[in-house]
């Protein structure tokens, strides 16, 4: 179990259908590489967030891989066209199989 | 206003950990009359007159945030892109969660840290009558956990120390630091400034070598400030993390190729002293960001 992992989102309050928004996102997670060593030389396990997916009224937006080589508290920013009134759902997965979610709501201008 | 600034929330940009342009003919000349307002709302005091106290030796004081890179400077505006944020997040839910025999909170005493912590980063470390000494912020903190929560003490400079330390300044951001030097507490400052003006280390190199004599040159590839802690916690983008204003001055003491003093030490706690009376008329910043 991950500790001192909190995800955060910020996506406007309302849009005018069709417009494209901006969303940025962070989760703070230590997302250790599995590749560095500790005191006594052994590897410290992978720990990390290996998938971030976006989803706005149950249909993909965004769904990205994430690798060891990014850094610690990861962060996205990406624009998004809203045709509608709606929920935005983030979803982070860890390595562990915790799975960490925040949800934005999305009113029309 | 705080209520608005914790709510909204942070992000990090690793990127912008961009890599110095290291050339020791480079003059840094940063634009010492940028300005730097957080979230379009909170001014914040970057440059002002140096107090009475520091008259013959600065005429005026600045903060860390002038001599960064644009790309730094930037992410502070916002709270979502201070990745320091995160830790006030995290502290802000310490500071509700029950912990120790007592079956108290922080806020169990103290309320919304909105009110009750408003405008006491600005005055710290100062004395406390009660206890007969100067303390930091980090120091009450501890009492109130042993004394009054009957739970355990944090580590000085361990993280959840350093992020309750972030969320209580921000509760005083933008205003103007005032720690006393005088009365009780005079001696601990004269402690202090003479650590300062002291040269350690193999490189017998003083505090003031650097951040009175030289800041905003270069010293190899780092732009050198005047070491001012209104920003302190500070988020590095170096290490990812919030790093208290003891870690900072160990670096620094490291670097002159000195044994250094310990973090949560009497030593540097004097020096902590001295160094925020430096920064009086600034405004508090933290959690800031720093390279």
């Amino acid at each position: 179990m991950a500790s001192g992992v909190k995800p955060r989102v910020k996506v406007p309050k309302t849009a005018a259908a069709g417009s494209a928004i901006t969303i940025k996102t962070l989760i703070s997670h230590k997302m250790e590489s599995g590749r560095r060593k500790d005191k006594e030389g052994n590897f410290i396990p992978r720990s990390i967030i290996n998938r971030f997916t976006c989803e706005f009224n149950g249909q993909s937006v965004i769904d990205v891989t994430m690798e060891p080589a990014i850094s610690t508290n990861p962060f996205f920013e990406f624009d998004a066209t809203v045709p509608e009134a709606g929920e935005f759902k983030f979803t982070w997965y860890d390595d562990d199989g915790d799975v960490y979610e925040a949800v934005k709501a999305v009113a029309m201008a | 206003m705080n209520n608005k600034l914790l709510k909204s929330t942070l992000g990090t940009l690793a990127i912008a950990a961009a890599m110095t342009v290291g050339s020791s003919a480079v003059f840094a000349g940063a634009d010492l009359d940028k300005k730097l307002v957080i979230n379009g709302e909170t001014e914040i005091v970057t440059r002002t007159a140096a107090p009475a106290h520091l008259d013959g030796a600065l005429d005026e004081i600045f903060s860390g945030w002038i001599f960064r890179k644009d790309e730094t400077q930037t992410a502070q505006m916002d709270d979502f892109d201070n990745p320091g944020m995160i830790f006030v997040d995290i502290a802000q839910d310490a500071w509700n969660k029950v912990d120790g025999s007592e079956g108290k909170s922080c806020a169990s005493c103290h309320g919304a840290a909105e009110e009750s912590m408003a405008g006491v980063k600005a005055t710290y470390p100062k004395w406390n009558e009660a206890a007969g000494e100067v303390r930091s912020i980090d120091m009450e903190v501890n009492n109130c956990r042993t004394t009054r929560m009957g739970a355990d003490a944090w580590k000085l400079t361990g993280g959840k120390m350093t992020a309750m330390n972030a969320l209580i300044t921000l509760q005083s951001r933008g205003m103007p630091v005032n720690v006393a030097i005088d009365g009780p507490a005079q001696s601990m400052w004269e402690r202090g400034k003479e650590m300062y003006y002291t040269k350690t280390g193999q490189l017998e190199m003083s505090c003031a070598n650097c951040h009175e004599d030289n800041y905003d040159l270069h010293i190899r590839a780092d732009h050198l400030s005047q070491g001012q802690t209104n920003g302190f916690p500070v988020y590095r983008l170096k290490n990812a993390k919030l790093n208290g204003v003891h870690a900072r001055f160990k670096g620094c003491v490291r670097d002159t190729r000195a044994q250094t003093y310990k973090p949560g030490s009497e030593d540097f706690l004097a020096l902590e002293l001295y160094v925020a009376s430096r920064g009086n008329g600034l405004s508090v910043e933290g959690p800031s960001i720093r390279n």
